[in-house]
């Protein structure tokens, strides 16, 4: 079995966003990345799956070298080998387009992704890259078996869920419950460095979007606080100054 | 040149989000100069299409095929994309839920169209074509530009709301040509649970965190969200703990919300939680801590102990909607 992860390098959950450039920029000033949480919920799935020598995890990164450290830990987290896409990620469209480009050159029973990558959250890229190859895509999953043949995949519906089977080969986004994200360990540390890490020129393909400019959210004002005691008062201004209730 | 909106319906029925749906790419069209034409695929009543109409589609595809009565996610793709093709649409709409999220990408590189998801504004052309999402889990908003003849919009729920512009619509029977190919991943069984809100697109969400000490506190959670109409949430301690299931997890790695009312009660308010909750339009927070950081980003706030407050403030909606 061959199962392609693919992984996003994303500024870490407690990072402060801000841009420079008249806010067309993402500013990365001691900015700290990691590999995007969902991701590592995708490729610790991946593990599982093939443990005991019953296949090996390949994981993808479309990116500058700048994010090699973040796909160095996800050999430390027990990728086997690693591929990376020399180029920063335009859009959703053209990192889907060199992942499909790449998967196409090698048998992969699989390919996953997480739900969404926490920066831009496209939440595109796996179902796109479904569509390049031709291959079912399901998206948000919370739950995924594979025996060897068959997958048997729980997606998320509102208020429930949906349970997928397919034969054949596929892609899917990983979200919550599909694993336990792993921690590297000493021994996976150390097998990182020497594990492959192979760079690949990316294809040119048009560009069908792009961000003008970013903008962060006004700042709320002051909280109005409401004494304990005074619930009643609470449901007036819910009612009749905020008209949510 | 139209303008083409998946209409998505869950058992027959449609729901708000895709009436909000039709309102925004009502406007979309208007803005454009053209008409809206609505998709339907399933077994949907005539009657349940006829209130399309509503919101603004002059005209409804309904795609009734056997093949296609359960949703699967390369086939609807495929007949959208074809739809869109007879139509000549210039702009696809969908609402971005969780089969909205599976099917907008696909439809993109179909039709070799940009695609802007999470959108939560009315397109604006005076430079090319842009359109306003979120980023960075709700910490921020990108202004996107679709540049491409072909344009994907997904809108996030609880953006742009329902607003009436009542057309008649006339229902035409649409036959796709449907691919084998596209069916290889099949559908085993739904799990609804039907009785609740479904907390992606609710208007208002009651949500609890830590603070409440465990899950068979959760009762009063329950009932306040119960009366208020609510949908339930927590935080991801909460549901890592199994207190609440997965899918009930708000923040920056669970489901981002925007409803127009959160309260949140035992929730401090860490930057991770607060990415999928800030763009609600009004927050309410119960927590017995001061110093809580939820307290600088709400609009109202009670400090006291959630086992006091909360059953109080059920009596007061109670007294309210009496
Ligand atoms: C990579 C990463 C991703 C994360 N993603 C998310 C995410 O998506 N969503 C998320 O929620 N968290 C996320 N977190 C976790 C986040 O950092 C916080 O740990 C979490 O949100 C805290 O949950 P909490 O507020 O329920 O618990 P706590 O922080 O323990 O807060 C409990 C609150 O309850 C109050 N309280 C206690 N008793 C009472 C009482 N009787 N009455 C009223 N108030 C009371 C306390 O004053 C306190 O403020 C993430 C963390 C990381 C590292």
């Amino acid at each position: 079995m061959k199962i392609l992860v693919c992984i996003s390098n994303v500024p870490d959950t407690t990072t402060k966003i801000t841009f420079t450039g008249d806010n067309t920029q993402f500013n990365t000033a001691g900015v700290q990345y990691i590999v995007n949480p969902y991701d590592e919920i995708a490729l610790s799935r991946a593990i599982e799956l093939c443990e005991g020598g019953k296949g090996t995890v390949t994981v993808i990164n479309v990116g500058e070298s700048q994010t090699e450290p973040t796909i160095r830990k996800a050999l430390a987290i027990g990728a086997d080998e690693a591929v990376r896409i020399n180029a920063a990620p335009r859009d959703a469209y053209f990192t889907a387009y060199q992942i499909a480009e790449y998967a196409k050159t090698a048998d992969f029973d699989m390919i996953l992704c997480g739900r969404e990558s926490i920066d831009y959250n496209g939440a595109q890229v796996a179902a796109m890259i479904g569509e390049f190859l031709g291959i079912p895509s399901i998206s948000i999953i919370k739950k995924l078996e594979y025996d060897g043949s068959t997958a048997t995949l729980e997606r998320e519906i509102e208020g429930g869920k949906e349970v997928i089977s397919v034969s054949g080969k596929f892609v899917a986004s990983c979200s919550e419950g599909t694993a336990e994200p792993k921690i590297p360990n000493m021994r996976g540390i150390m097998s990182a460095r020497t594990k492959p890490l192979s760079v690949a020129d990316a294809k040119e393909i048009e560009q069908l979007s792009s961000i003008l400019h970013f903008e962060t959210p006004p700042p709320r004002g002051t909280v109005k606080l409401v004494p304990a005691e005074e619930t009643a008062k609470l449901v007036d201004l819910l009612h009749n100054e905020a008209k949510v209730i | 040149m139209s303008v083409l909106v998946y209409v998505e319906q869950v058992e027959g029925k449609f729901k708000k989000s895709v009436f909000e749906a039709v309102s925004y790419a009502k406007a979309v069209a208007d803005q454009q100069n053209t008409n809206l034409t609505a998709i339907s695929i399933g077994n949907v009543a005539e009657s349940e299409l006829k209130t399309l109409g509503q919101y603004g589609a002059s005209r409804v595809l309904n795609v009734g095929s056997e093949q296609l009565q359960q949703f699967v996610n390369q086939a609807y793709a495929s007949v959208i994309a074809e739809a869109a093709q007879k139509e000549g649409a210039a702009i696809v709409v969908l609402s971005n839920s969780f089969s909205g999220k599976g099917l907008a990408p696909r439809i993109a590189v179909k039709l070799r169209a940009g695609l802007a998801d999470g959108v939560t504004s009315l397109p604006k052309t005076d430079n090319g074509f842009t359109v306003t999402r979120t980023a960075f889990s709700g910490k921020a908003f990108a202004t996107v530009s679709l540049t491409s003849a072909v344009k994907v919009i997904s809108l996030s729920p609880n953006a742009f709301g329902v607003k009436e512009s009542p057309a008649d619509a006339i229902i035409e029977n649409f036959t796709p040509d449907v691919k084998e190919s596209d069916f290889s991943a099949v559908v085993k069984d739904i799990v609804r649970a039907t009785d609740k809100v479904s907390l992606p697109d609710a208007e208002i969400v009651v949500s609890g965190g830590r603070g409440l000490k465990g899950p068979e506190n959760w009762g009063m959670i329950e009932e306040l969200a119960a009366l208020l109409g609510a949908a339930t949430a927590c935080s991801k301690p909460v549901s890592d703990a199994d207190w609440r299931p997965h899918s009930e997890h708000v923040g920056q790695t669970g489901i981002a919300i925007s409803p127009n009312l959160y309260i949140a009660i035992g929730i401090s308010g860490a930057i991770q939680h607060l990415a999928g909750v800030s763009s609600s339009k009004v927050i309410v927070v119960i927590n017995k801590d001061p110093e809580a950081p939820f307290f600088k980003v709400a609009d109202y706030g009670i400090v006291g102990d959630a086992f006091e407050v909360v059953p109080k403030l059920i009596e007061a909606v109670k007294a309210h909607k009496a």
